[in-house]
């Protein structure tokens, strides 16, 4: 299996971890996995992007047009790392009304739960739920037990299943 | 014992590799991409096998040579900086090759191509070439780990410090990795004094940089270090691609995906410098044309000087910036006349990086630049230097530089008018104590007439949160000394010192006005203002202070002020009604912007 994905937002909306929670199921099913990701002082809210290289790879970074999947927590962010996906690369977006891709008003949803940073896991219930990521459900859950912190597992995970029924 | 599989960060990873090392001291100052070095390992401390010393240091030069001393004792050691840390530890770094070390001693050096966060993107593997000193560069985190052990044992071999170069793309890259135990070294310190060495005046140095030669000479042939061959079957004849770092990585992923692997000679250098000369020779007899990829500058390329090379010399590779696939891509299509691939769209920037919603800094630089609009601002490295998005912040050099150039603005200044302009720097707790010290006690002696607002949020914010010297915290959260602000500056000889919350934007402007008059007065000098309010990422700080409700009414005539002037990334524009919205997902309730709005349309509540 080999699958390259991107994960797209700005600085302290959950980018980081959920790159985290993808790239340790692959850990758990023993693929390797690599991943890039943006620390520093673009985490000071400017624009931030993870790449996820799941199977067989030396590198962590992603070519034009290689990426299959796309998780975009900032819908400005379209335009900037558009050209990351390949032609039948699929993008699930944070959004109220994006007809062109499958969007979903992840931080609505979140806000809703109690706290607007959930919508990272809102959007990877999306993608399971759409099949665009070919993970299971007790997959994931197991991934976000591990790396949540105790105190905020409920939280994740009801977020995460939010994702998945919407 | 089966090893276990971790997903780890390139740096938790190297973190992780010097616990195992038995690697019993430890120092760093943060910087990004190198800071989460020794978060690691004071994260895995409790695993270390033998007692183990960490510390985050004042400043690189000071990690240096604690680590440098220790090793000295027989025992393993490292110093953990980022790029420009170095220039920072240059002078103990350079003798350091002379004069050699015992115990193993790593300088891990964190570059940063791009660059991503840093003033430059000078190239480690230069600056240890300039230095004579050997430098390893990893090509992905596991490698980084797996590189430390025999990398601490060359260091013992020959006595030598060695450098592990990652880049941001290592640091900064999680991979499955394994973990193993730590050995067990059992060594007890023991100093043998040596002044043919550890003091080594002139008389001794030209036997010692022989022997530094000498040894170059053997560690370049050491055969755990050579160039790693992957050979291709000869289709393209007299062609070789040699690759380092995470550039190398790239160009393994390109070759597969153009169906090219195994198809022309590839070589992995792991250690840049210094390279093998028979392999030099190799590759003069066996290659016409060889493609040469590295990060940043040709340092490979320079030590290979072979005739067909096609690199950043010949104009061939990007000279500046990441080597990152789609640009290998190119150069690689060129290389071999392959199809080059599509054009890629102008690469656009997103969202630029902003102070946090209800940063003390913010309200301190509008502050600032309300008293001082005509004012010269000389700021410094940290999240402050993002008080240039209020345009509060004119310069930004390096650690500690801000104050020295705002003297220097001072005098070049009073040398044509007594009217000169108010120079207000800025520089926060951590730059202060880094490098800010002997700055300031260089513009009080020199009699500058300046204003430094101390920004004291009590933590090096920047990089995540370290501890500074006046908050009584060492690494791990473990209780020390406290060394305070004002009585450093007072010692210095300041004589205009104040300290205040610049939330209360008021008496914080009383404050810098009157600080203004001193430095005009006949008796005045450098006047100090602590502008002291903690880090709002700090979930502690944010718990202690008053939270509002705040929302913007219909007074709200679409000014922007608050938006574009005062610049908190919690409000925002709705361009269709031209009035300014909170955004409440990200708004912490601080009211600080309220004092922005000129018909009072931003209002403050209690929260229900």
């Amino acid at each position: 299996m080999k699958q390259q994905i991107i994960v797209s937002g700005i600085g302290g909306q959950g980018v980081l971890f959920l790159t985290r929670v993808i790239a340790q199921v692959a850990v758990n099913r023993n693929i390797p996995v690599l991943t890039s990701e943006t620390h520093g002082m673009a985490q000071r809210g400017g624009t931030v992007l993870s790449t996820i290289k799941i199977g067989d790879f030396a590198s962590p970074l992603i070519c034009s047009g290689q990426a299959d999947l796309g998780l975009l927590l900032w819908e400005a962010n379209l335009p900037v790392h558009q050209s990351l996906l390949q032609e039948k690369g699929v993008w699930i977006i944070n959004s109220s009304n994006n007809s062109d891709h499958i969007s979903i008003n992840a931080a609505k949803i979140a806000r809703d739960l109690g706290n607007a940073v959930l919508l990272n896991l809102v959007l990877l219930g999306a993608a399971i739920k759409d099949e665009a990521l070919c993970f299971t459900v007790d997959e994931c859950e197991t991934a976000i037990k591990q790396l949540a912190p105790k105190k905020f597992v409920e939280q994740n995970l009801a977020a995460f299943h939010k994702g998945l029924s919407c | 014992m089966k090893n276990k599989i971790e997903l780890l960060m390139g740096n938790e990873a190297i973190g992780q590799g010097l616990i195992e090392a038995g690697c019993q001291v430890a120092a760093a100052y943060p910087g990004t991409p190198s800071t989460e070095i020794l978060q690691a390992v004071i994260d895995r401390r409790d695993l270390a096998a033998e007692p183990l010393h960490l510390e985050w240091s004042v400043n690189e030069k000071i990690a240096f040579e604690v680590a440098l001393a220790a090793s000295y004792t027989g025992k393993r050691s490292v110093a953990v900086m980022k790029q420009v840390g170095l220039n920072v530890a240059a002078d103990p770094f350079m003798r350091t090759a002379y004069i050699g070390v015992k115990g193993g001693m790593l300088t891990i050096v964190a570059d940063d191509p791009g660059p991503h966060s840093s003033q430059n993107e000078q190239d480690t593997r230069l600056f240890c070439l300039q230095a004579r000193v050997p430098v390893i560069d990893p090509a992905s985190p596991a490698e980084a780990k797996a590189l430390i052990e025999p990398a601490f044992a060359l260091s013992e071999k020959y006595g030598i410090n060695v450098v592990l170069r990652p880049t941001t793309r290592i640091c900064h890259s999680r991979q499955n990795v394994s973990i193993g135990a730590p050995v067990v070294l059992d060594r007890q310190a023991n100093f043998e004094p040596d002044t043919s060495r550890w003091v080594a005046t002139p008389a001794f140095l030209p036997a010692l940089h022989r022997q530094l030669n000498a040894n170059l000479e053997k560690i370049s042939v050491e055969p755990a270090w050579q160039p790693l061959l992957t050979s291709g079957d000869n289709s393209q004849p007299r062609t070789a691609l040699v690759a380092a770092g995470i550039v190398y990585g790239n160009l393994v992923d390109l070759l597969e995906e153009l169906g090219l692997s195994d198809k022309i000679d590839l070589y992995q250098v792991l250690m840049p410098y210094p390279l093998n000369p028979d392999f030099c020779q190799d590759l003069h007899e066996k290659y016409d044309r060889i493609l040469i990829l590295e990060e940043t500058y040709p340092v490979i390329e320079l030590q290979l000087a072979h005739p067909g090379a096609v690199g950043k010399q010949n104009g061939a590779v990007p000279r500046e910036g990441e080597l990152m696939p789609d640009v290998v891509h190119q150069v690689l299509a060129s290389f071999l006349d392959l199809t080059p691939p599509a054009e890629q769209p102008e690469e656009r920037r997103g969202q630029r990086p902003s102070l946090c919603p209800g940063c003390s800094h913010r309200s301190a630089f509008y502050s600032i630049k309300k008293c001082f609009p005509q004012g010269i601002y000389p700021s410094d490295i940290g999240c402050y230097t993002l008080g240039m998005n209020l345009g509060a912040v004119h310069t930004v050099h390096c650690m500690g530089a801000c104050i020295s150039q705002g003297a220097g603005f001072y005098q070049a200044y009073q040398q044509d008018s007594d009217e000169f302009p108010t120079i207000i720097v800025t520089i926060g707790d951590s730059t202060f104590f880094h490098a800010g010290i002997p700055a300031l006690i260089n513009a009080v002696i020199q009699q500058a007439r300046i204003i430094i607002v101390i920004l004291d949020n009590a933590t090096t914010a920047m990089t995540g949160g370290q501890p500074v010297p006046h908050m009584g915290v060492a690494a791990g959260n473990v209780s020390t000394k406290a060394v305070a602000i004002e009585p450093l500056v007072k010692a210095a000889g300041v004589e205009f010192l104040e300290v205040w919350d610049p939330y209360d934007n008021e008496k914080f402007e009383v404050l810098l006005k009157s600080a203004d008059d001193y430095i005009r007065s006949p008796q005045g000098g450098v006047a100090v203002l602590i502008a002291r309010h903690g880090c709002v990422m700090d979930p502690a700080v944010r718990q202690a202070q008053d939270s509002f409700l705040v929302t913007i009414n219909e007074n709200c005539i679409g000014c922007r002020i608050c938006v574009d002037k005062f610049e908190c990334p919690a409000l925002y524009m709705d361009e269709e009604n031209n009035v300014a919205i909170v955004n409440q997902d990200r708004c912490i309730g601080c009211g600080t912007c309220i004092q922005s709005c000129p018909v009072d349309a931003i209002i403050k509540e209690e929260k229900s």
